[in-house]
């Protein structure tokens, strides 16, 4: 029988409420169950009616299925912020750093730093773009950074992600339904608005208009198509920006530029934000069979023509093998130490470590280096042996494949259930926007495991979302 | 050697297509073994723009056609003095770090038969330069050069498999032996003045990074490293990643593709 | 904002489905009104396939059904069949679906209006058929298109976006009114000596009744049916909501506007206001010296032009 740890419960016990959360407190327990059912459905019926549904990118998943929304928000106070907010843009500013260092002079690796083997061989760096510079030097434009919390003030990065971060749009409407059925809640607490981050959004990108761009930029966003899961995502965000939603079929290449084809003609495209892999961008440079994309668009950029956020190749930062480098990036890049830290993670690549790995395989979670979405994952100590027995195989046939992390004993958040109020665990990813400046915007997306015990906190898992709410300073 | 080329690709398309995009990877590579005195490429009808030079050192550029397209020619033509450098592509300006060509792809997918062939090839070769020279020999012994047995699609596996292929089976192979030995290997597309069998003056062949020397050059087809016979334009991963001209065309069309080529001396 | 060429298309196709949706329930009326009528030649049998033949789909369903016009594969085909491209449903799911992916340029009340008309659709094929009447499928059809048409009327914005929705609804209309008018004079009438019976009329005064049209007939005209009354009123009255002018008319003012909205006017307009310009001159009577086939021939494939003009211009992004 495993210990059961303690875990950090974000609200505090009874006796203590943490000062964040204060307000909350007699909010929900002064709740009858039968309003709270009422505001429940109600929350459901706007966001069926919203269209917003189940599809957090690569979860795949029955497409018309909405994402469990809990009603108990989650909360940071001023100074918890501060530190997240100095941390999470010293990290997106690291990675952007190392981005242009590797598609130009390489110095992270010439100086030992990393190997470069990781980074040249790694699948997500693309030889199409060594020695192009993005406009000001940028390449993920977004950065989204999942935490975990372990204490008080214990947070851990568990990934960066640094092409295009899905998950925004929840953050937005989450607050609006709040908002909208707990107006009370927000005339008594004095919480940190997130609207501004389309607009926010929207100026990045415009930031980042190639040279060759004269007069305002236009900006558009290339999705897949309506038959992607995350499309209400790309059309959100296209809508709230006041941007066209383009597919690969909506643009094409002439000259030096890339047209949108609109009912007036022709009309050039500065910055492309594209929610489509690398490899669908451009058949003449990627893909060869690739429908989603834009032929030619490869040459229009390269050649300054049109800037892609995020920037081909962004991808080789987010990796998990790179991912445990990135405090040494910090220090290389900025000079400075690491405000949040990495989660300790094992590289069954490395016989040592490997070693370690299979002997304790009971204690850690073991992940595939590019899976995602929660699955093809161990969870050692929620785990059966044969469970384990079968992980066991797996790493010692492909080494490479896997890497393993201690199990954090996730914080809690007070969540709606059933009986009642029961802590649940939580994570958080926040979306830290790279442009002309770094900005963040005080709140994210905080995903819960709904069931009990699970630290699984994927949508497709059981997975649902919280408003988080940073109080104002 | 001072070699004229002259180079015409047509496309046909019936019925016409409503458009066409192409990547142009047509101009002779800067290095020490090549003056390039004079370079054309002339597409008549078509808007050409977005041109650079790539990571690679390839001069990339673009050319379309809007509206109803029913023939597209490229055609190409120049002179070039070549230098014999025993395949050594010395003096050339590039930025990709050779590791970044130690990777596999659909057409240089290694398997058991590779490995063996590669590994069996090197033993006793005493330096990187000499183990390079032994992939090549072996893969120009495994695969013998056959016109028609194999077409753009076949991968090294395959060829091997089959014991007989073109250049571009040879390059292919060279280079999946070159990558299971973690040696970074490319695949180079350009031109070759021969008088002799194997007179197909498109050619390709691969370039292995030896250390100490850089990239070499080995055209396990004719089982030597390019000379003066040899203009180089470019290289990539694999045949589609290096490919001269990359296109796609929007429509319902079937495209007829025609290519004539001369490579001639001018020399006295 | 900057209208997507595309999403210009998916309005426009909105504005045809939904219109398409309409005529196919409009055929079912011809049809099943026919069908009361037991003495003509060819029996009931003759009726449905009359139907089938203007709707275009007698081919796909003899595929189906063989030769076994019954009204009930009629209904089920016409109505209910996905695989019938031309069906009710298809129509209802391909305006909702068009209406899916341009979901930010329409009201949140257009979108209501389709999306229930889907998830109606859905509730009705789930339906007994023995619950169902034909007159129920129609009435509904009629009634949600209605609905669909009334709701953008009302809502939407009057941007570039609306006269797309518009024009195709227009054109689509133009051409149901021209193939309707057709199948009546050479497809419902199997032999030249019907011309002038009383069964003549009897379809006439269907069709009337199809294109929800028979009250307002007898206002403008009054007194008995005859060809030419009916062709006037269906092509040339302006009155007539559904005529041929009426349509080509609506559609040039939808035109205008995107040329003024856009400053410039491009050959869909010349060749639209070319189209009203020939049906103001023409009379009745140069119609049936032509042969009314022969002028509706011609009126579908100019209707046809135009449309693909459209395209050309404003729907395929590479027009000036």
């Amino acid at each position: 029988m495993v210990e059961k740890p303690s875990y950090f419960n974000e609200m505090g016990s009874s006796g203590a409420i943490r000062s964040p959360y204060s307000g909350l407190d007699s909010w929900a327990a002064d709740m009858p169950a039968e309003f709270r059912n009422t505001k429940q459905s109600e929350a459901e019926a706007l966001f069926r009616r919203i269209g917003i549904t189940f599809a957090v990118y690569g979860e795949g998943g029955d497409p018309d299925r909405l994402i469990p929304f809990d009603m108990f928000p989650r909360v940071f106070s001023a100074d918890e912020w501060r530190k997240l907010d100095r941390g999470i843009k010293q990290r997106a500013k690291a990675l952007n750093a190392f981005l242009l260092d590797v598609y130009s002079r390489g110095e992270i690796v010439k100086a030992g730093v990393i190997p470069g083997r990781l980074v040249y061989q790694n699948a997500a760096y693309e030889k199409a773009v060594v020695g192009i510079k993005p406009p000001r030097g940028v390449y993920s434009h977004i950065v989204g950074i999942d935490l975990v919390r372990t204490g008080p003030d214990e947070f851990f990065v568990l990934e960066d992600n640094c092409r295009t971060p899905s998950g925004v749009s929840y953050m937005l409407e989450n607050r609006e339904i709040m908002m909208r059925m707990f107006p009370q809640l927000f005339r008594e607490n004095r919480i940190a608005p997130v609207d501004s981050y389309p607009a926010q959004l929207r100026r990045t990108l415009a930031s980042v208009a190639p040279d060759k761009c004269e007069g305002a930029p236009t900006v558009a966003i290339l999705t897949p198509g309506h038959f992607n899961s995350a499309y209400y995502e790309h059309s959100f965000l296209a809508d709230m920006m006041g941007v066209a939603l383009v597919e690969g079929q909506d643009l094409f290449v002439e000259g030096d530029f890339c047209w949108m084809r609109t009912t007036e003609g022709p009309k050039k495209v500065d910055v492309i934000y594209r929610r489509i892999d690398d490899a669908y961008l451009d058949p003449l440079c990627f893909r060869p069979d690739s429908m989603l994309g834009v032929p030619g668009l490869m040459n229009v950029y390269r050649s300054g023509g049109v800037a892609i956020a995020s920037a081909p190749g962004a991808g080789v930062a987010d990796d998990k093998a790179i991912y445990t480098f990135v405090p040494d990036m910090i220090r290389f890049y900025l000079g400075e130490e690491p405000i949040l830290k990495n989660v300790p993670t094992w590289q069954c690549s490395k016989s040592d470590e490997q070693k370690y790995v299979l002997e304790n395989l009971g204690d850690l979670v073991v992940k595939e280096v590019h899976g995602s979405g929660g699955y093809g994952m161990l969870v050692g100590p929620r785990s059966t042996k044969e469970q384990i027995e079968s992980f066991r195989l797996k790493i010692e046939e492909d080494p490479d494949n896997y890497i393993a992390q201690p199990t954090l004993a996730l914080s809690t958040c007070p969540t709606f259930v059933e009986e009642g109020i029961a802590p649940r665990h939580v994570d958080l990813r926040p979306y830290c926007l790279v442009g002309q400046n770094i900005e963040l915007v005080p709140g994210g997306l905080t995903r819960v495991a709904l069931t009990q015990d699970s630290l699984v906190v994927n949508s497709s898992q059981g997975g649902g979302v919280k408003d988080t709410w940073v109080m104002a300073e | 050697m001072r070699l004229d080329v002259n180079h015409r690709t047509t496309y046909r398309f019936d019925p016409p297509m409503r458009g066409v995009t192409q990547s142009l990877r047509l101009w002779p590579s800067l290095f020490d073994g090549q003056n390039v005195l004079d370079w054309n490429v002339k597409i008549d009808g078509a808007t050409r723009g977005a041109n650079f030079r790539d990571g690679a050192g390839d001069l990339i550029e673009t050319m379309t056609f809007r509206g109803s397209v029913d023939s597209v020619v490229v055609e190409v033509s120049g002179t070039v003095v070549t230098k014999d450098l025993a395949g050594v592509l010395q003096g050339h300006r590039e930025k990709v770090p050779p590791l970044a060509y130690v990777r596999q792809g659909q057409f240089t997918r290694t398997n058991n038969t590779i490995r063996e062939l590669a590994r069996g090839a090197i033993a006793g070769a005493e330096t990187p330069l000499a183990e390079a020279h032994a992939l090549a020999a072996a893969v120009g012994e495994a695969i013998a050069y056959v016109p028609g047995e194999t077409d753009s699609q076949t991968t090294a596996a395959e060829a091997l498999e089959t014991g007989r292929g073109v250049c571009q089976d040879h390059a292919h192979t060279l280079i999946a032996t070159a990558i299971c030995l973690e040696i970074p290997a490319r695949y180079v597309t350009g031109y070759l003045h021969a008088e002799g069998d194997i007179a197909d003056a498109s050619h390709a062949w691969a370039e292995l990074y030896v250390r100490d020397l850089g990239w070499v050059g080995f055209d396990a087809s004719n089982l030597k490293c390019p000379d003066e016979t040899y203009i180089r334009l470019g290289s990539g991963f694999d045949s589609v990643d290096a490919a001269p001209i990359r296109g796609v065309a929007q429509g319902n069309g079937v495209e007829a593709l025609d290519v004539d080529v001369s490579v001639i001396s001018s020399d006295q | 904002m900057t209208l997507l060429s595309r999403h210009a298309a998916n309005l426009f196709w909105i504005g045809r489905y939904v219109e398409r949706a309409d005529t196919v329930a409009r055929l079912f009326e011809v049809g099943s009104r026919n069908a009361l009528l037991p003495n003509t030649s060819g029996g009931y049998r003759n009726e449905w396939e009359s139907v089938l033949r203007a709707s275009g789909t007698s081919r796909g369903f003899a595929a189906k059904y063989g030769d076994d016009v019954r009204e009930r594969n009629v209904e089920s085909f016409l109505f209910f069949d996905s695989d019938n491209a031309s069906s009710v449903a298809s129509n209802i799911e391909n305006a909702r679906e068009n209406a899916r992916i341009v979901r930010t340029s329409l009201t949140s009340q257009t979108w209501d209006a389709l999306n229930n008309a889907h998830q109606e659709m859905r509730e009705l094929k789930r339906t007994e058929r023995s619950k169902l009447s034909m007159n129920d499928l129609i009435d509904w059809t009629l009634r949600t298109a209605s609905l669909i048409r009334g709701t953008i009327e009302d809502t939407q914005l009057r941007i570039d976006g609306y006269d797309f929705l518009n024009i195709g609804n227009y054109l689509e209309r133009a051409d149901s009114t021209a193939r309707l008018l057709d199948v009546k004079y050479f497809v419902l009438l199997p032999q030249v000596d019907f011309v002038g019976s009383g069964l003549d009329n009897y379809q006439w005064r269907t069709i009337l009744r199809a294109l929800s049209a028979h009250r307002a007939f007898s206002w403008a005209y009054g007194g008995e049916v005859t060809a030419a009354k009916i062709a006037d009123f269906l092509i040339l009255n302006r009155k007539a909501p559904r005529s041929l002018i009426t349509c080509a008319e609506e559609t040039c003012w939808h035109l205008d506007r995107l040329a003024r909205a856009y400053g410039n006017t491009t050959t869909a307009q010349t060749q639209a206001r070319l189209l009203v310009a020939n049906l103001s001159e023409i009379s009745v009577e140069d119609i049936f010296e032509e042969g009314l086939h022969e002028f509706l021939t011609r009126s579908i494939n100019e209707i046809s032009d135009l449309s693909a003009t459209i395209g050309d211009v404003y729907l395929s992004g590479e027009g000036r």
